[in-house]
């Protein structure tokens, strides 16, 4: 694998300062028994932004979501939401409640439970144990989970059980869910993972639609994903990670003819 | 209101409230009404050594109802649930130790005859109070609450899952079980506390005293299962389900997994505990043989038996398995171990859904050809 | 091991023997008359007779001395003395068994105290000269105990013509406890100076007495030092003691769970039935004991564990294979019902036993090689039981990383335990590889009980209290590694012991079970986790 002979070089996000952003890594570095999953990495999100990130496998993409989300603990560096909150002090929950949503590479839902039941269980609300024994639905409540049925396309399918539902269902029903908990940061790790192509065409206008969509307040979203069409129908800025760190951002052209990037993916 | 009660107690469920309501008449009138009204003679008495046995039946089905909401709702397979019903067991029979009064052996008004026995001048300081029933009542509940509440912070804290959990709830009732064999726990060591003479002075040996704790443990079991319910089918209850299946994304969704796992292993205990406490006075005794680890692992097969994640199948499991154990010690004592062992495998292998899940095959395969005749008429 | 436990019998049979065979003098009269002269009209005949045989140092007269002694030595009508054992009779002289002495003929020869007195005496002055080092050993102590007028000269006079180092020492300790009561101060001081060195809780105790009485400054700050220095020796061997107890202990925990980390440590399968496989094991041990008695000649008794240990490996081994082909795998990826259907596994194998063999204990004797122990100073023995359990285990412990590590059987296994679809796709059978890894796991446990069999008594649930110990140990070691359910068993076997005299049996075991519930929250992955990438979604 490569490469010494590469200079390594300031990642862009290095210089920005965390005023500001919605999300903020800086010289993070997790290591699994000596082997380094994320080195030294630095990246900013602003807000409203719609960011995607792409690299080979093994460049560390799953392990930053997990540092993001509080699965796995940073040995070093800093992660700031909003500017301020330091993420690696909190647990899954408290970043959750925060407002990160994460849907996760391999489609996690809750296939004992019914479609309409995933949907409830993460809609924005308390999440204490005493207010959920005594929760009860409001019509309001009811009207928002049929609103996010029918975007994803499951109104039809609400009763069913999640686990008899076909891998591409999963995957919209997932994203449904982070709908309901109505978060400021989305980070989808390769939501079209498996998915037809009509599938994915879908997928990108609903991703497109979301980072449009800012009535809500400003909605960032971090989009992992290997297939690169997919990448370029999103339109948005590139970061390539690579070994862990961050080695090149910009458009997806740019980054296309980045000679670093081409020796990456297609060896020398 | 009535939205109230459709959602928390599923008043809609036709099917469950017409077995409560048919087990309710079973055990709360028949069974009391045979045993007092026909003559000694008659077919249809019910004898008076049922009465406990059949309480005592009923105890081991409320520790099965506690242990299938913490396993069978919330994926936590504890393995030490019977030092939660040992505990509450104690509380109750240090109640009855004190009120034996001056009737000990040694006529000591203070102090239980095993304390004179060892020789010992005082009560220990956490046996004061226990005189008094509420306060012995309030522990039943207490003690192994906060028990659960320590042990299960620790241990949920840490994110001890699976088969660790499993193991470690193990260790917590064997190392229990040595702390009050010593004498020194001041808890009657081996023996344990026995001898008992009355209950808010009642005399225990009457059969109407016997009658009197068996409708009691029949209302704390319909009262739990009530409760119970109540909780799965709140929103926690599905969290709980949800956490059981991907524990992992729960957290995700901004859940405290730590929170719904202690509540409902704290929840557990307690019912476990008051279990404890119907079962003493009706046996008579409660020694520290009561948290040995297999005992509890055989709670946990009651369940599997019965089909865990039903609530109700925990409450038919342990009948049947306690009704099983009683006629073959009796019928043929070394099959026992066969037969539970057997039971142990066959159920994890070829019945995971236990009994509740055969019924519900047999009701669909039932259900199906029915339903063929009726589109053919259609 | 097995090469290990060889070399023991061995070195059983050449060392430890008595040296009874000692050379025959050649036939004497004086032997004869002073043996004749024995059964004198009055005791001073008799004392005459006694010191004379003494004098004579021959060897044989040490059994009929002791015999006179003990009140079994007789005289028949003719005058010709017998020794009287158990009921049979010898010839005084000659040693001969004599079958036509009848009780009602023989007459006692009676002694006395100062009979005795001087029996005492000689007897022990006999032992001095015995060709075996123990004997004189105990003969020097003997006499220094019992403090006879005129015993430092006769032991300084041996003294010089010892040459065993071990009895040197001893005559010499034996020598400075006499030289203590010594008119002489330069004597004093020289055995002050000596017994310094000693480590028997005995001589302090004869050192403040002689603190006591002693007006010398100089002989008093010796004794002092010399008490001091005693004192810090008692204090190491008691904890030596400890330690070794709990290392014994430790062995003892560590080979019940190795068995278990292979099944759960390398497998991830909970067998709560690994309990019963060391009770097979032990069951084996008593079987084949059995056999030896009943089949083969009492000679060879003594090999029966030798034999006892691959016969236990390979019956727990299969009953191991059968366990996992039958059931286990058909729960690979279900943990909790692994253990519980395990745990109905664990409940009719107790039940069978209990059928065929009953449920009281069965005695399994400890060999003859492993009886007994070496005494070591200060009232404190290394039993030999213990010892080759200690080293057993270690040999079971080196020759299974052994085979982990090298052997083809060892590299598969652990590519099955890391990566099962990639090493089925290399044309790993892995189906074999789970049934033969249980059948190890499954007959080293079995390995075990023929081990605890020589400790404790054997009974259907021997098992049950090892499970509970033997998870905690690979718990607390850290799943998956061998080294870690060495640490861990050796740890808590220490501590349980070193808890022990403070907290007693119960409460220290008690205090162990809360720390590893304790630590088990701070490291839940034990003392060697395996850190790496979370394997969970």
């Amino acid at each position: 694998m490569p490469d010494e002979s590469l200079p390594i070089d300031e990642p862009t996000g290095g210089s920005q300062s965390a005023a500001g952003s919605i999300l903020y890594l800086d010289g993070v570095t997790v290591s699994f028994d000596g082997f380094k999953a994320l080195n030294n990495l630095s990246l900013v999100i602003t807000p409203g932004e719609l960011r995607t990130v792409i690299g080979p496998n093994g460049a560390g993409k799953t392990t930053m979501m997990d540092v993001i989300t509080g699965k796995t603990r940073p040995d070093a560096g800093d992660v700031l939401f909003d500017g301020r909150v330091d993420l690696t002090k909190l647990d899954e929950a408290a970043i959750a409640n925060l407002g990160i949503g994460r849907k996760f590479q391999k489609p996690t839902v809750f296939e004992k439970l019914s479609v309409e039941d995933n949907l409830e269980l993460a809609l924005k609300g308390p999440r204490g144990t005493l207010a959920t024994l005594l929760f009860t639905l409001s019509a309001e409540a009811k009207d928002r989970i049929d609103q996010v049925l029918h975007l994803v396309g499951l109104a039809a399918k609400a009763s069913l059980l999640a686990g008899q539902l076909s891998h591409g269902e999963k995957q919209w029903l997932e994203i449904g869910m982070l709908l309901m908990q109505d978060q400021r940061l989305l980070l989808l790790d390769e939501p079209v993972a498996g998915l037809t192509d009509a599938e994915t065409a879908a997928t990108a206008q609903l991703i497109l639609d979301l980072a449009r969509d800012q009535s809500l307040g400003d909605r960032s979203l971090v989009v992992v994903e290997h297939d690169m069409e997919f990448v370029r129908s999103l339109g948005a800025k590139v970061t390539v990670l690579h070994e862990g760190s961050v080695l090149a951002e910009g458009s997806i052209d740019a980054v296309q003819n980045n000679p670093r990037v081409v020796e990456v993916y297609l060896g020398r | 209101m009535r939205s109230f009660a459709t959602r928390f107690l599923l008043t809609d469920d036709r099917r469950f409230w017409r077995g409560f309501a048919l087990a309710g008449a079973l055990f709360l009138v028949a069974v009391p009404l045979l045993n007092l009204l026909p003559g000694e003679g008659s077919a249809l008495h019910l004898p008076n050594y049922m009465i406990p046995l059949l309480g005592k039946y009923l105890c081991y089905a409320l520790l099965a109802l506690a242990l299938d909401l913490v396993w069978g709702y919330a994926g936590v397979l504890s393995l030490g649930h019977g030092a939660f019903f040992a505990l509450g067991g104690y509380a109750m029979g240090m109640y009855l130790m004190r009120e034996i009064g001056t009737r000990g052996v040694y006529g000591n008004p203070l102090l239980p005859d095993f304390m004179v026995f060892l020789a010992w001048k005082d009560l220990p300081w956490y046996w004061t109070g226990f005189e008094h029933f509420p306060f012995a009542a309030l522990m039943i509940v207490a003690a192994p609450s906060i028990l659960a509440l320590v042990f299960g912070w620790l241990a949920f804290r840490s994110r001890i899952t699976g088969v660790y959990l499993s193991i470690i709830t193990q260790v917590m009732t064997y190392a229990l079980m040595l702390a009050f064999f010593r004498n020194e726990m001041g808890f009657g060591g081996n023996n344990g506390l026995t001898d008992f003479k009355d209950i808010l002075g009642f005399d225990l040996a009457s059969p109407a005293t016997k009658l009197g704790l068996y409708v009691a443990t029949v209302v704390a079991l319909g009262l739990s299962l009530l409760l119970c319910r109540f909780v799965v089918a709140s929103k926690l209850g599905r969290v709980m389900m949800a956490m059981r299946d991907a524990e992992g994304r729960v957290r995700f969704l901004g859940y405290s997994v730590t929170a719904t796992k202690l509540f409902a292993f704290v929840l557990s205990a307690a019912l476990a505990g008051l279990a404890g406490a119907l079962y003493v006075p009706q046996v008579g005794i409660i020694n520290p043989s009561e948290f040995s680890p297999a005992n509890s692992i055989e709670v946990a097969i009651w369940v599997a038996v019965g089909g865990r994640g039903t609530l109700v199948g925990a409450i038919l499991g342990a009948l049947a398995v306690n009704a099983a154990k009683t006629w073959l010690t009796d019928a043929v004592p070394e099959a026992w171990l066969f037969f539970l062992g057997g039971l142990f495998i066959v159920v994890t292998i070829l019945l995971p859904d236990g009994l509740m899940g055969l019924i519900k095959r047999l009701r669909q395969t039932k259900a199906a050809p029915e339903a063929a005749v009726e589109k053919k008429h259609a | 091991m097995k090469a290990l436990r060889l070399v023991l019998v061995l070195a059983s049979i050449l060392c430890i023997r008595p040296a009874d065979a000692w050379a025959a003098d050649a036939p004497s009269g004086d032997f004869e008359s002073a043996v004749k002269a024995l059964n004198g009209d009055s005791y001073d005949d008799k004392i005459a007779a006694i010191e004379a045989l003494g004098a004579l140092a021959d060897g044989r007269a040490a059994p009929v001395l002791q015999a006179m002694l003990d009140g079994h030595l007789a005289a028949l009508p003719d005058q010709s003395l017998v020794i009287s054992e158990n009921g049979a009779y010898r010839d005084a002289l000659t040693g001969a068994i004599l079958n036509d002495v009848k009780a009602d003929d023989l007459s006692d020869i009676t002694i006395n105290n100062r009979v005795r007195g001087v029996l005492d005496g000689v007897l022990g002055q006999l032992s001095l000269k015995s060709p075996d080092p123990d004997a004189r050993r105990k003969a020097a102590q003997a006499m220094a105990d019992r403090r006879t007028p005129g015993a430092a000269e006769v032991l300084r006079a041996m003294l010089a013509g010892e040459t065993d180092a071990s009895v040197r020492s001893t005559v010499e300790a034996a020598l400075g406890t006499l030289d203590l009561l010594s008119p002489d101060r330069s004597r004093r001081l020289a055995a002050i100076a000596i017994l310094a060195g000693s480590s028997d809780p005995n001589v302090k105790g004869q050192l403040e007495r002689l603190q006591d009485g002693e007006k010398d400054p100089e002989l008093r700050k010796a004794a002092d030092k010399a008490i001091a220095s005693i004192t810090f020796r008692l204090t190491l061997i008691n904890v030596g003691a400890n330690l070794f107890q709990g290392l014994s202990l430790g062995s003892v925990l560590l080979l019940a769970a190795i068995g278990l980390a292979i099944t759960f440590g390398v497998m991830g399968v909970i067998n709560m039935a690994h309990g019963e496989m060391i009770m097979l094991g032990a069951y084996t041990a008593y079987v084949v004991q059995e056999a030896f008695v009943a089949w083969l000649p009492p000679t060879v008794i003594g090999l029966y564990l030798v034999v006892a240990v691959p016969i236990a490996f390979l019956a727990t081994g299969l009953v191991g294979i059968a366990l996992e082909r039958g059931l286990i795998r058909f729960l690979y990826g279900r943990p909790l019902e692994t253990l519980l259907s395990t745990w109905g596994i664990s409940l009719i194998l107790q039940q069978v036993v209990r059928s065929i063999f009953g449920a009281p204990n069965k005695e399994v004797a400890n060999p003859a090689w492993m009886t007994g122990g070496v005494d070591m100073t200060g009232g404190f023995t290394l039993t030999w039981n213990r010892l080759v359990i200690i080293l057993f285990c270690l040999a079971v412990l080196g020759i299974l990383a052994a085979v982990l590590r090298y052997s083809r059987f060892g590299l598969q296994m652990r590519a099955v335990a890391q990566n099962r679809p990639m090493a089925a796709a290399m044309g790993i059978r892995t189906g074999r590889v789970d049934a033969l890894t249980f059948g190890l796991g499954s007959g080293i446990a079995g390995i075990a009980g023929v081990a605890l069999s020589q400790i404790g008594n054997v009974s259907p649930n021997l098992g049950q209290g090892y499970i509970v110990d033997s998870f905690m140990v690979v718990v607390f070691g850290g799943v998956g590694s061998l080294w870690g359910t060495l640490l861990g068993a050796t740890s808590l076997g220490v501590v349980n012991k070193l808890l022990e005299p403070y907290a007693g049996a119960m409460l220290g075991k008690i205090l162990v079970l809360v720390f590893i519930i304790l630590f088990i929250q701070k490291r839940p992955r034990g003392l060697f986790a395996l850190k790496g990438r979370s394997i969970e979604g």
